[in-house]
């Protein structure tokens, strides 16, 4: 078994806590703060974005926090410094989009990924279909390839994901881009019903979590809550670091008790 | 008839996984009426009575005379209703989602073209229709803006990124990830997730069907070369597809903008690497960690820091070369066609004739060349006239 399905399964709580950060937003010191309240907020894993140009699964608070991070020259083995300085405490997934892979050189960015500890990598425009080569190189060295299923995959696809899926699946809770949202889809139980039957593969949920009341209610059918753009806007709102550290600690705390 | 997904090592698809099943259901609708006689029936009467095809293949004598080189021929795609090539992908794409039930039509566009022939096919269908444009283009191409409006499309602004082509485009795919059950993403190049490339190569491959006949007609023989500007690669595939098994040359011409040197230009397969944009595999410009960067072009539809799959393909396979023009040779090609044939030409086309003109001298006085006027200027007369000096 993967370590991230070891810490699945070896967690008493409802669900795991899993929140999201753009690695180096605002800028790499305060990003190193930022995820030290993700710890101190009791965050089960860490997933930690690498800035990318043109980031198209992602609304607009991630969009702004890649452009941030890319103004600041932030760079993928800067998200990789950031990774390992925190994996020996925390579990990290990395998400990252393929071109970011692609130019590194595939094979050698997985191989940066596991030195620097990560347990994961997401890859959002990268489906399983186009993945072979990418899910093989990521088991020869250790590392989760993350797969997604949406709530239009059909179950033929469930099934396809499944079948390669390690780690986690990371179950996008509405059909859309990343961004924090006033509601949950009604449609939502019924989808990670239908996931829950093909698999057994640890299932977190992301895309729009942004309240301790839908945390709770995804809770109910998955193993994990992905939380991001919610926590992004703490931090781009907060008017200083300590300020933006302190709410995100704050509202984690908040979510993680209806998790216990 | 299988849709290739795939050119060499180009294409695929790249995408979030929410599309991949919309994917999936458009290459299984495309794969059945592609071959379907009525379906094509269909097609080829909107491209004669409303768009207006068969196009001419116009001998241009007046500029043959003045090059001194090959004998030119202007493929007029200019004469298409809407004043572009890019109606005959529109009519296509339109007729596909008819057919497939959707109820709502989204594009993104650059210079316009591809926005106001979606929401010109839109209209003829009587689908809504929104539009995604960058802040830059829409700046530089107001004409087609209103165009869009009158014709009853919704115009939405990117803000984004390069404010161009390329985020209009990331912008469109969001929406479409979002709206994907019943919103048909209508691709204006030959660019995109599969089957994007092959099918918008198919609807416009009726420019080279036609072309090929009448060059027959004409000179009793094939053309020695293909001459057509390539920003997503549309116009240069339907030229070229016709001709592929053809002993002739065929030349792509990208944006150099203000010189490759200088950085500021749209020339992805002169300059770019291997990389991932917009879903599909192919040449781009990118920096050394695969960030996408800006283009620039004089024209917006050529503003591209991509290209179709296919035309890294083929000029991988060498069977076509690719040059580039800058900004400035594409300015006087402008001047000159319309002095010369009274002919306004689009700011993408002329870099075709810029092309030419650098290059007639190598030709032999029988060799004949077909340069593909993919677009009328009337969009780009504002924008010339500011560069040329003729207004403020
Ligand atoms: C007249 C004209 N020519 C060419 C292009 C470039 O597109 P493509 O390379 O797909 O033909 C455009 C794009 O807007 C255009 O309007």
């Amino acid at each position: 078994m993967s370590r991230l399905e070891d810490v699945f399964a070896a967690s008493s709580k409802k669900a795991l806590l899993m929140p999201y950060t753009t690695g180096g937003y605002p800028g790499m010191h305060e990003c190193r703060h930022v995820m030290e309240s993700f710890i101190s907020g009791g965050a089960d894993m860490i997933e930690l974005g690498v800035p990318f140009s043109d980031p198209l699964a992602d609304g607009p608070v991630v969009q702004a926090s890649s452009q941030r991070a890319l103004e600041q020259g932030v760079t993928p083995d800067d998200v990789l410094t950031l990774a390992s300085e925190f994996s020996a405490r925390i579990p990290i997934v990395l998400m990252v989009y393929y071109n970011c892979v692609f130019a590194y050189g595939q094979d050698r960015f997985i191989e940066a990924a596991a030195a620097a500890g990560v347990n994961g990598l997401i890859v959002p425009d990268l489906p399983v279909d186009e993945a072979t080569e990418f899910m093989v190189s990521c088991r020869e060295r250790g590392v989760d390839p993350i797969l997604l299923v949406a709530p239009t995959s059909p179950d033929d696809r469930i099934d396809l994901i499944a079948e390669n899926a390690s780690g986690f699946i990371y179950c996008v809770s509405v059909t859309g881009v990343t961004g924090a949202r006033t509601s949950l889809s009604d449609q939502l139980p019924a989808f990670l019903e239908r996931v829950r039957a093909r698999t057994r593969v640890p299932l977190a949920v992301g895309f729009g979590v942004s309240t301790p009341e839908h945390a709770a209610e995804v809770a109910r059918h998955a193993d994990g809550v992905i939380i991001g753009s919610r926590l992004i806007s703490l931090v781009s709102d907060a008017q200083d670091i300590d300020i933006a550290g302190r709410a995100v600690e704050h509202f984690l705390k908040e979510v993680n008790e209806v998790l216990e | 008839m299988t849709i290739p997904a795939r050119f060499g090592p180009y294409g695929g698809r790249y995408v979030p996984e929410t599309v991949i099943p919309a994917l999936d259901e458009l290459t299984a609708a495309y794969g059945r009426l592609k071959d379907d006689s009525a379906f094509q029936a269909e097609f080829e009467s909107l491209l004669k009575d409303f768009v207006g095809r068969p196009t001419p293949l116009y001998f241009a004598a007046r500029l043959t005379a003045k090059l001194g080189g090959p004998h030119i021929y202007l493929k007029r795609e200019d004469l298409c209703h809407t004043g572009a090539h890019k109606i005959n992908n529109t009519v296509g794409q339109l007729l596909l989602a008819a057919e497939m039930g959707k109820t709502r039509i989204i594009a993104e566009t650059g210079a316009g073209q591809h926005g106001v022939a979606t929401a010109t096919a839109a209209a003829l269908f009587g689908i809504p229709c929104a539009i995604y444009m960058g802040v830059k283009d829409i700046a530089r191409q107001e004409l087609n803006v209103v165009r869009m409006k009158l014709l009853g499309a919704e115009v939405l602004p990117v803000d984004s990124g390069s404010k161009s082509l390329k985020d209009a485009m990331n912008e469109a795919i969001r929406d479409w990830v979002s709206n994907v059950e019943h919103t048909y993403y209508v691709i204006g190049s030959v660019a995109g997730p599969a089957p994007y490339p092959a099918l918008v190569r198919d609807f416009q491959s009726v420019i080279g069907r036609e072309a090929r006949e009448q060059i027959l007609a004409a000179e009793k023989k094939l053309p020695t070369e293909l001459i057509a500007c390539v920003g997503g690669g549309s116009n240069a595939m339907g030229l070229f597809a016709a001709f592929l098994d053809d002993e002739v040359g065929m030349i792509g011409v990208e944006a150099a903008g203000e010189g490759l040197e200088s950085g500021k230009h749209g020339a992805s397969i002169e300059r770019g690497r291997r990389g991932v944009l917009h879903g599909s595999m192919s040449y781009i410009l990118q920096d050394a960690y695969g960030q996408i960067l800006e283009a620039h072009s004089i024209s917006a539809g050529l503003d591209y820091p991509g290209v179709g799959p296919e035309h890294s393909w083929l000029h991988d396979e060498g069977r076509v070369r690719y040059d580039s023009v800058t900004d400035a040779e594409a300015l006087a090609a402008f001047t000159m066609l319309s002095e010369t044939e009274g002919i306004i030409p689009a700011l993408e086309s002329s870099h075709a004739i810029a092309w030419l003109a650098r290059h007639a001298g190598d030709y032999g006085r029988d060799d004949v060349v077909i340069v593909n006027l993919s677009g009328r200027g009337d969009k780009d007369v504002h924008q010339a006239a500011r560069a040329l000096g003729i207004m403020e």
